[in-house]
């Protein structure tokens, strides 16, 4: 029988491994993202991609969310008299967390997804070897523009689903939990504060990095054919979906853990 | 005499516990087309992104043109790269490019050269290997496997190389097909005057291609000879792998090794 331990240990210095190749990755694309040359074209294409296509999805997500928030605030709020806090709960949930989250989460599935699958085949079919035998970097060429794109294009994205699902949530609220329309917007802006809107766009900023960062990364190691780019593309998404949880938490306590 | 264009000096590779390069130890003079043969899995891919600079081997130098790739820095390597067209073995073309944008993507990033004159470079480059302007705006999922090739082809010529590496260019296709590669990369070598680096197990594919021939087996050149000596090597291994027998030395390992368990 083996030695648990040395399961354990194995399983460690595998996870070390890992990190250790994601660091490097990290390292160099950002060493890339100071030099010249920069392809402006390829990121513009990649914003296009991740930033128009992904709207219809992160608009229904937020539009949906903000709705059915409205609804349980105004049923849990009814019990203790306090129907007249659901704008008020509904824009901090939304801007806090579950526009950035949410929408982060959404796009991740679209894109990290996509990222992952597109190196990885151009990884086992050689067309990234092609790239450096045609003195082109493929970290400049590929992962720079994605990374570059995705860290721009989120903030744009989940302030567009923050709006969505503070509509949401007034549209249940005044047409069906009888809000008054004209109160319902007024609390909402005495709600919000600058920090709320800066937190999102600094979550979604990070989130996008994390988003294409994780793509880019699987699909350019991937190894073993169809089997190994379809591998990478679940670790693309599972890896980005624990990577935005995981940020999120942790800026969350930073900007919200003392003052609340 | 002068310095040899390629030169590899002892180079040993491993993956892990598997020695795949045992000491290659090979010159190609210039203007020479050496074809390199062997059986799969006996490292020839691996040479050759050894001598690409995607592999770095644990021993050993390479030298292109003089130039150790092995010790170079970023500015050097692209220096060298510079100097060398490929074509890969399933052609490598860019899915997210149009065909004359792939022909012309090295003249573009590589050369800096503008769009007008790359694409007017790119479409003369494919009518060099038989096919006309109008696949040029083609997406390369709609072309076949020959066209394919002959593309790859036009990519690895069109910024003029030094040094051109065929990766089994005729892999994948029919004998007819296999022959036309086989003739455009005899023509558009000589047109260039280029060095030229081949690995194939393909042995019409390396009669037609080459000055030199050598066979590599388990991670050394057991051969290295000219073309016309290749029938007569007086060695067991190279005319076993010339005559596609399965008696010989070379032996294939197609037993399945049974576990107890």
């Amino acid at each position: 029988m083996k030695n648990p331990l040395a399961i354990i240990g194995r399983i460690i210095l595998a996870a070390l491994s890992e990190l250790g190749r994601l660091f490097q990755f990290i390292a160099v694309a950002v060493s890339h993202i100071v030099r010249p040359p920069i392809y402006w074209r390829l990121i513009g294409q990649q914003m296009w991609l991740i930033g128009y296509n992904s709207l219809p999805v992160v608009g229904l997500t937020a539009l949906f969310t903000g709705a059915a928030l409205a609804q349980q605030i105004f049923v849990g709020g009814t019990r203790f008299n306090a129907e007249s806090v659901v704008p008020g709960v509904v824009v901090i949930a939304i801007v806090r967390e579950l526009g950035p989250v949410l929408g982060g989460l959404m796009v991740a599935g679209r894109v990290s997804s996509a990222m992952a699958a597109e190196l990885g085949t151009m990884r086992v079919t050689e067309q990234i070897d092609a790239l450096v035998t045609l003195s082109t970097d493929p970290f400049k060429y590929l992962i720079v523009p994605r990374l570059l794109a995705a860290v721009l294009t989120l903030p744009l994205l989940v302030l567009v689903a923050n709006v969505i699902g503070v509509l949401g949530g007034f549209l249940i609220g005044t047409e069906r939990l009888g809000l008054n329309a004209a109160n319902y917007l007024q609390v909402t802006a005495d709600f919000l504060e600058a920090a709320d809107i800066n937190s999102s766009l600094v979550k979604a900023a990070v989130f996008g990095f994390f988003i294409a960062l994780m793509g880019s990364y699987h699909g350019y190691i991937s190894r073993g054919g169809a089997q190994g780019v379809g591998k990478a593309t679940t670790n693309a998404v599972v890896s980005a979906f624990i990577a935005i949880l995981l940020t999120n938490l942790i800026i969350t306590v930073i900007v919200f853990g003392v003052t609340g | 005499m002068s310095e040899p264009m390629i030169r590899f000096s002892d180079v040993k590779k491993s993956f892990g516990n598997k020695k795949i390069l045992r000491g290659i130890n090979l010159e190609i003079e210039r203007g020479q087309s050496l074809v390199i043969i062997g059986g799969s899995g006996s490292g020839k891919s691996v040479m050759l992104k050894c001598l690409l600079g995607l592999l770095q081997p644990e021993h050993g130098s390479i030298f292109v043109d003089g130039d150790d790739v092995c010790s170079l820095g970023h500015s050097g390597r692209k220096r060298v790269l510079s100097k060398i067209g490929m074509l890969f073995q399933g052609a490598a073309l860019f899915d997210s490019l149009t065909v004359w944008e792939n022909v012309a993507f090295g003249l573009i990033q590589g050369q800096g050269l503008n769009k007008v004159d790359a694409k007017e470079i790119a479409v003369e480059k494919l009518r060099r290997v038989g096919l006309s302007a109008d696949v040029g705006a083609l997406s390369p999922d709609e072309l076949s496997g020959g066209m394919k090739k002959r593309v790859g082809l036009a990519r690895a010529i069109a910024t003029e190389p030094e040094i051109i590496l065929f990766d089994e260019p005729t892999t994948g296709l029919d004998p007819i097909m296999a022959d036309v590669i086989n003739d455009l990369i005899v023509e558009c070598v000589q047109d260039l005057g280029a060095t030229t680096l081949t690995i194939t197990h393909d042995m019409a594919s390396a009669h037609k291609i080459a000055d030199n021939v050598a066979m590599l087996y388990e991670g050394k050149i057991i051969w290295h000879g000219a073309k016309a000596q290749i029938n007569n090597s007086g060695n067991a291994y190279v005319d076993q792998f010339v005559h596609g027998s399965a008696e010989g030395p070379i032996q294939m390992d197609t037993q399945v090794k049974a576990t107890v368990a």
